[in-house]
């Protein structure tokens, strides 16, 4: 069984800090992790390695440093790690990323179920997921909190949606994005630490995709982003401490009855 | 980009028979834009049975509606929908087409995307044409919410972008002329390589809590599962539910369809109480669109305060119980 997670590094906005004047992230010095779905599609891709001998590919399309990344899902447990990693693919929107990852994934190998968490937690897109999988014409499932592995090359998947649960029978290859509850990510171990270090990065550049260059990139993006603004968060911010909170509290009561919630 | 590309098309969506309400607010929402460009609304719905009179829909400002029945879309299947829609925009060139950020549109939309080879802009806040170009003008939160990105999509048609519902109010039903139509598609549109097994309902607590006006979220200073019993009373009392931060759902104190967050939601009720959390980027990127924030924590630095409308600084177990009581008062309940 060959499978292939989708991975992509994002900041780590889990340690940053908020500017008290601007109410802004405060971006400098934040360090880059896995993006936190990505990890339980990984750790999926390993339950199939432990129960059926897989075979894990990570391919992720980023700069140099997501190298670091790779290296982390190897130390993990998977077997092979691919870079898509050139200047030309800078800039692209979900579909010129789809554009690269499928062609990627296409040429490096037949792979029978393909991973990738339900989205990242920067651009927050839940895009490149069904987009790849259109791409490569693959049946592909998302919100997906369990996977089981039927007979005769199958999965059936259980989508948590908003009314309840669907399931669903999928032949492989096909491709599936995952929720946070699917599983319990385990850490890297240190001899797979070690291993990692020395480990070799495959690179594939845009020429190696054979992509058309009208494609990549910002360039080749489909969307463009014509305006950027700050928000002013426009909050009082009344705070109530001690023999005040009861004041606090009537002037919550006043507001959910203005607000017609009592 | 050609001038065959016209008019708005908005894919509904009939869940088990019901109409959701998404598709009626962008219904609207595509009548005001329409209305700037001078161009038609088609609204598509794809079901086996409704429980509503599709004729309904021209009310909230469809010229068109397509209504497209068939056994097949009894339940939700991605890759049905995905065939039927590219079926319908190569008949219609749409130059725009919306749908709700739920948890289907957020499937077969991409997937279209990807087939068709258009842009595609997730979960929009704003939209509106652009008067000089006549470009639809798609407004996103980015960066957790810290800024919002305008997005056009200046070459590709359609223009594509799923809405979270309830962003956008629905509008009052108006007596306004239009028409129903019944589109027959082609075979191949259903045949699918997905097997619907069946479908689960979720019964007694409300998981969905994106349709919510009223989210009582909880976090780490819960410090117990039981903890969650008291926000459970405080959100019934106001019809609301509970949500958390990402420390209860890993301590698993409360299932992960209520997490708010990054990882989880993302929610902009009218009311969302922060509860015992301090704050994290990616737990407030989750609800500061709410539209009144109201935080409970007992550290007064707890960034959850920066963007609060009231922040109630003290013990949690002893402010909640008093909100409890005085919103109970107020109801007549005591």
């Amino acid at each position: 069984m060959k499978i292939c997670v989708l991975l992509k590094q994002v900041p780590d906005t889990d340690n940053v800090k908020l500017d008290p004047e601007t109410g802004t992230m405060i971006r400098e010095g934040l360090g880059s992790i896995i993006n936190p779905l990505d990890l339980h599609a990984l750790e999926e891709a390993l339950k199939f390695k432990r129960d059926y001998e897989a075979h894990i590919t990570v391919i992720t399309m980023g700069p140099p440093s997501a190298e670091e990344a790779l290296k982390e899902a190897l130390a993990m447990g998977a077997d092979r790690i691919i870079l898509a990693t050139d200047r030309k693919f800078a800039g692209a929107d979900s579909w010129s990323t789809s554009k690269v990852l499928s062609e990627v994934v296409r040429q490096t190998d037949n792979f029978d179920l393909i991973l990738a968490g339900e989205k990242a937690t920067d651009g927050e897109t839940g895009q490149v997921g069904p987009e790849v999988a259109a791409m490569l014409d693959i049946p592909f499932s998302t919100y997906v909190s369990q996977i089981e592995k039927l007979e005769d090359k199958k999965i059936r998947v259980k989508r948590t949606v908003e009314d309840g649960y669907e399931y669903q029978r999928l032949p492989f290859p096909c491709l599936v994005t995952v929720l946070g509850d699917i599983n319990q990510p385990s850490m890297p171990t240190l001899s797979g630490k070690k291993s990692a270090r020395r480990a070799c990065v495959e690179r594939i550049s845009s020429a190696q995709t054979c992509i058309n260059e009208e494609y990549l990139g910002l360039k080749g993006s489909p969307t463009r982003v014509a305006k950027i603004a700050t928000p002013q968060l426009m909050r009082e911010s009344k705070k109530y401490t001690g023999s005040k909170i009861d004041d606090g509290i009537c002037e919550l009561i006043k507001k959910l009855k203005e607000m017609a919630i009592i | 980009m050609s001038d065959k590309h016209k008019n708005i098309m908005v894919i509904g969506e009939v869940r088990h028979g019901h109409l959701l309400t998404v598709t009626l607010e962008l219904t609207g929402k595509a009548r005001e834009l329409a209305d700037k460009c001078r161009e038609k609304v088609i609204t598509v719905l794809f079901f086996d049975k409704i429980d509503f009179e599709p004729e309904e829909i021209i009310k909230f400002g469809a010229d068109e509606v397509i209504c497209v029945k068939n056994d097949k879309f009894k339940e939700f299947n991605q890759e049905i929908y995905t065939n039927a829609i590219v079926e319908i925009i190569g008949k219609y060139s749409p130059s725009i087409v919306l749908t709700g950020a739920t948890s289907s549109g957020r499937t077969f939309l991409p997937a279209i995307a990807g087939k068709i080879n258009t842009g595609l802009t997730a979960d929009c806040t704003g939209l509106d044409i652009d008067s000089e170009t006549g470009l639809l003008l798609q407004t996103r939160p980015a960066i957790g919410g810290n800024i919002m990105a305008t997005i056009k999509t200046p070459t590709h048609r359609p223009q594509m972008a799923t809405v979270r519902p309830k962003n956008f109010a629905k509008p009052e039903p108006v007596e306004r002329t239009g028409r129903v139509e019944y589109l027959v598609l082609s075979e191949k549109v259903y045949e699918s390589r997905i097997e619907v097994e069946k479908f689960e309902e979720l019964e007694g607590e409300n998981v969905n809590i994106q349709d919510l006006d009223v989210i009582v979220s909880g976090g780490k200073g819960l410090k117990r599962a039981d903890s969650y019993e008291m926000l459970k009373e405080l959100a019934s009392l106001l019809e609301g539910g509970v949500g958390a931060s990402r420390p209860p759902v890993e301590s698993k104190w409360i299932s992960f369809p209520h997490q708010v967050g990054l990882s989880g939601k993302v929610v902009s009720p009218k009311v969302y109480f922060a509860i015992g959390l301090s704050g994290t980027v990616q737990h407030m990127a989750g609800m500061q669109t709410s539209e009144f924030i109201i935080a409970v924590n007992k550290d007064k630095e707890a960034p959850i305060f920066q963007i609060s409308d009231i922040g109630l600084c003290g013990d949690l177990f002893e402010i909640v119980p008093k909100i409890i009581e005085a919103v109970r008062k107020e109801k007549g309940m005591m």
